[in-house]
């Protein structure tokens, strides 16, 4: 039955409202990337930008020395180390560990599952002091390996439980027979399990990416030059007590929000799998 | 099929969660409450120093960049490695890093070697103070990074706010020339402009719940005549030119002559504004000037004069103390190679060349007419105002305390409370506070 | 999925995945072996050395008064830290802003979120780039998204103030962050802004996943479809809505990126939030001590509401636990 047209036309209404006030800061910070100073404190404001300068963007991908757009540039390469290295490791170590735990039975199991939930849901704030004295205690303050430290503890228990609920529903008999067919334990979890639980995989490398490359609080305590700062530190940064250049707010944030957009669009059906408990539907 | 003997085997997972229960105890009765605690040492006088300091206040990072070239060069086995944060990030990755002895060189602000000094922090550095600098520094200088007479740092980038007028906007309103002397010749002046329709809101401050709003209060109340403490050191501002100073906060606000979003300016809103032509007087430190005749930022280079802060009733007219210091970090191992940093970086001969980013700490400058001559209009407000100066309180809590007055200051100047009630409460809650 | 998977089901007669047995009825004859054990070992070692030892610490030092990064004397000092706070009035201010932070938040994101989520899942022609757009301000980065809004809601120069004048809607620029309620009011504008998406492509799964048979017969029943909204649909999306409801709250708890974007916690600490005052006293004011009691009363807080979050779970769409 075709829904009839006036419900067609308040529906396509209703998506277009929606993605205007969805793109409308977007789209502002976009012009106001290009914008000079001088337009940015204009009144009446000016939208389109008189002159468009790309004065910015060229700043922070050739500028040198120690001015601010250069530290943005190294804040990116800090960032995508920092998050690719979390992403690998945290998934290894979650795939191998869910597995076990799928396979294991012990008594404390369902408790310990539920220790690996809980710890991502802790508070950073909580864990703030006595980390930021260990990791000086192992000389990892403002360094890349501490963070990537710090980000995989925080985020392989939950990876851990997701992937242990998918690997938990799957027959046992599935394993064993992959076994008879001649696979090692591990071969089996390569071949069968993981690509039916590729849904819970991709959730997985989704928030281990989206943690690693959004956490601000443990990055601003933990690292304070351009050796190890990650991009929200750098950004927080650009607001100097004298000077805030917005359109360099805007333009270093539209770069550092490219790679988790296209990583959202992509994987933007596996997203909700992982926080409804490890089971996606569809 | 059970192995009869398996019970005397610990299983797997016995060995997991003993293994980390012994683990857990030793760490814990390993580690004291906050963990190592280094003591400082001298050093070799050689090799890496870190530093730390502001990014884009009074001495530019290219400024300092300038000056630690220079200082390599003429060290060459010492290099530095310098960090710049914003202001408001500089207390807490201070005491966030001095756990670890992170850094060995740190800039501080003049509220902050009471703190840092009970805490261990910062490192007494009386004893390296060569003997004449106590008469070659100004007095503002001095005091900066003093408490209960040992030194914990040296002054650097004096700084107090001066008064910025748009002496165009002013002309159009048909206000006299010239500098105006008393804070009731700026409301006169802000009058005409708001009456003359030159501009909406003459007047801008950095009104927003941060120590820049204290720095103003205390510029404020030391024209009014108050004081921030009495001599017993328990707080008076809620009595006389205290009050008065806060209620005419409040009422520059209530008659539509201050900006009302000043409570949420920071100084470089102010400038913003001022450069803008959106405000025709305002305060605000040593660096505003020169921005305000960069054309690539400022509608209005070449209208901008500067003087000193006018005066209250009281006939004072007392600049706040804005200046920083550098300290050494009790827990650098370098403290030997830090002194040499600080004295190249405090030494008259770099101060002298960014006379207009910041003042210089010596008195001898200000006689030199080449210094005085790149900032000739703030020199000689400067000249005026440094010998009259007001600080906020020298104690180990002050940052607690700070934060305790900045929100009734913030109550009264959103109108939430009576100026005396805020100050009052104010009062109650800082006192706990001040012992320390 | 892997054909070895399709080959096994075929020739051994496995069941497929998805239709397996409940947990319970499976029968494990094998004890566990090393390679197990060795698996799941960096786990461990991870989730105990970072998260577990320094949350053992974090109440330690809670025992204690801490009152320097550096201190070299630190007295026993019991339950004092926990009574300061439960005695100290800006404790409870930013307790009741957090929860006001929470529910209003919350709220909108959940009616949002629905809105969306319907039109998610309704005809739509480019369906396609409207989900694309809808996940644009979730993956956005916290710090951009706060250094966004704090630009566009700026007093003097903001985007907003200038659309809304242009258009002659307000007469002239508005101090949005200014007062401390209205500042509070932008934090949760901010947050509903960027979180709404997620909401709703999780309501989205819990939509689709109801047979739409049911909707015929109740249109056959006479039901219009704002009838069969409120009978039909709500109730079958209890589970999710009730998820969401919890996981926001626990987010809710620990919001602290915005605030130090956008506000700072001002104006007048009008937006200090519990995590962002236990920021403030433990690093701007030094006090250690009660800065640890504090975070332990967040986590408390939070693992009371896991607890729920759990249950909720169980109750809802799936367990294996």
């Amino acid at each position: 039955m075709t829904p009839s047209l006036r419900y067609r036309v308040f529906i396509h209404a209703s998506a277009l409202l929606v993605s205007v006030v969805i793109l409308a800061p977007f789209a502002w910070m976009v012009l106001a990337s290009v914008s000079t100073p001088g337009d940015l404190i204009a009144r009446p404001y000016h939208w389109w930008p008189q002159d468009a300068t790309l004065s910015r963007y060229s700043a922070i991908v050739h500028g040198s020395g120690t001015d601010v757009a250069s530290a943005f540039r190294q804040s990116i390469v800090n960032s995508t180390i920092v998050a690719g290295a979390t992403v690998v490791i945290s998934t290894v170590v979650g795939v191998l560990g869910g597995y076990a735990f799928a396979m294991l039975r012990f008594r404390f199991r369902r408790v310990t599952l539920l220790v690996f939930l809980v710890t991502y849901m802790l508070p950073p704030i909580a864990l703030l002091i006595p980390l930021y004295l260990m990791l000086s205690a192992l000389g990892l303050i403002n360094t890349k390996l501490g963070l990537i430290v710090v980000y995989c503890a925080y985020v392989t228990p939950f990876v851990l439980w997701i992937l242990a609920n998918y690997f938990l529903t799957l027959p046992a008999e599935l394993e064993e027979a992959a076994r008879v067919d001649g696979c090692s334990r591990l071969g089996a979890l390569w071949r069968v399990m993981l690509p039916i639980a590729r849904p819970g995989l991709f959730a997985t490398i989704m928030f281990a990416f989206l943690l690693a490359w959004d956490e601000f609080l443990y990055a601003l305590i933990f690292t304070s030059t351009g050796a190890a700062k990650t991009i929200p530190v750098a950004i927080a940064d650009f607001s100097g007590r004298y000077d805030t250049d917005f359109g360099l707010v805007a333009s270093g944030g539209l770069i550092a929000s490219v790679p988790p957009v296209l990583l959202a669009i992509a994987f933007q059906r596996y997203v909700v799998g992982g926080l409804a408990g490890g089971a996606v539907k569809g | 099929m059970i192995d009869p003997s398996a019970h005397l085997i610990p299983t797997r997972r016995q060995v997991l969660l003993g293994g980390m229960g012994a683990a857990s105890a030793a760490l814990l009765a390993a580690c004291s409450v906050t963990g190592n605690s280094s003591k400082g040492s001298g050093g070799s006088g050689k090799g890496t120093l870190q530093a730390l300091f502001m990014q884009q206040a009074g001495y530019s990072t290219d400024d300092v960049n300038a000056m630690l070239g220079r200082f390599h060069s003429a060290n060459p086995d010492i290099t530095v490695k310098p960090t710049f944060v914003t202001y408001e990030a500089l207390h807490n990755k201070i005491v966030t890093a001095a756990a670890a002895g992170a850094y060995d060189v740190v800039l501080i602000d003049v509220i902050w070697p009471a703190e840092f000094a009970t805490t261990s922090i910062v490192a007494d550095v009386s004893s390296r103070y060569p003997g004449d600098w106590k008469t070659a520094m100004l007095g503002g200088a001095l005091a900066t990074a003093e408490y209960q007479d040992k030194f914990y740092g040296v002054g650097w980038g004096m700084d107090t706010k001066f008064f910025y007028r748009n002496s165009q906007q002013l002309k159009q309103a048909g206000v006299a020339d010239g500098p105006l002397e008393t804070w009731d010749d700026v409301l006169a002046a802000a009058r005409a402009l708001k009456s003359k329709g030159v501009v909406k809101f003459p007047l801008a401050w950095s009104w927003s719940q941060a120590e820049a709003l204290m720095c103003d209060y205390t510029q404020l109340l030391g024209a009014f005549g108050g004081t921030f403490l009495y001599d017993s050191g328990k707080l008076a501002i809620n009595t006389g030119g205290g009050v008065a100073a806060l209620q005419w906060m409040r009422q520059t606000i209530v008659d539509g002559l201050t900006n009302p979003a000043s409570t949420t300016f920071l100084e470089a809103d102010v400038q913003k504004t001022m450069n803008e032509g959106q405000a025709a007087m305002g305060l605000n430190w040593t660096y505003y000037l020169a921005t305000s005749k960069d054309t690539t930022q400022s509608k209005v280079a070449g209208q901008i004069e500067v003087q000193q802060t006018p005066a209250g009733p009281s006939g004072k007219r007392p600049g706040v103390n804005g200046a920083m210091a550098l300290s050494i970090s009790s827990g650098s191992k370098n403290q030997d190679a830090a002194w040499k940093l600080i004295e190249h970086l405090t030494s008259e001969q770099e101060l002298d060349k960014y006379a207009s980013s910041a003042l210089p700490i010596w008195k001898d400058s200000y006689t030199k007419p080449d210094v005085v001559a790149s900032a000739p209009a703030t020199f000689d407000a400067a000249k005026a105002q440094l010998d009259d100066m007001i600080l906020r309180p020298g104690v180990k809590n002050y940052n607690a305390i700070s934060q305790a007055i900045q929100v009734e200051l913030q109550n009264a100047l959103l109108g939430k409370k009576p100026a005396q009630q805020a100050l009052d409460d104010a009062v109650k809650t800082a006192t706990p506070l001040m012992q320390g | 999925m892997a054909d070895l998977a399709q080959d096994l089901v075929t020739t051994h007669g496995v069941s497929p995945p998805g239709s397996a047995p409940p947990p319970t009825q499976r029968k494990w004859t094998r004890r566990p072996g090393w390679t197990a054990t060795l698996m799941l070992l960096p786990a461990a070692v991870v989730v105990f050395g970072v998260v577990v030892y320094p949350m053992l610490r974090t109440l330690l030092i809670s025992f204690f008064e801490v009152n320097s990064a550096v201190a070299t004397s630190t007295p026993f000092v019991g339950l004092r830290n926990y009574a300061d706070i439960l005695a100290d009035r800006a404790f409870w201010s930013s307790v009741g802003r957090t929860l006001y932070f929470t529910v209003v938040s919350t709220g909108l994101e959940l009616t949002f979120g629905m809105a969306i989520a319907l039109l998610l899942n309704a005809p739509l022609r480019l369906r396609w780039l409207f989900r694309a757009i809808v996940v644009l301000p979730w993956a956005l980065p916290t710090v951009v998204n706060g250094a966004m809004w704090r630009g566009v809601l700026n007093a003097q120069y903001g985007s907003l103030n200038a659309l809304l004048t242009q258009l002659h809607v307000l007469p002239d620029y508005h101090s949005w962050l200014g007062t401390p309620f209205s500042a509070l009011n932008m934090l949760v504008i901010a947050d509903v802004w960027k979180t709404t998406p997620l909401v709703a492509f999780f309501l989205l799964s819990g939509l689709q996943s109801i047979a739409p048979d049911i909707y015929e017969s109740a249109r056959v029943d006479g039901a219009g479809p704002v009838r069969s909204f409120w009978s039909l649909t709500l109730p079958l999306l209890l589970p999710s809505v009730s998820i969401v409801l919890i996981l926001r709250t626990i987010d809710a708890f620990k919001v602290f990126d915005l605030v130090y974007v956008l506000t700072g916690g001002g104006p007048a600490n009008g937006t200090q939030t519990i995590a962002f005052f236990t920021y403030a006293q433990a690093f701007s004011n030094q006090r250690f001590g009660f800065g640890s009691a504090l975070a332990d009363v967040i986590v408390a807080c939070i693992l009371v509401l896991s607890a729920i979050y759990l249950r909720a779970l169980r109750r809802g769409e799936m367990s294996v636990l």
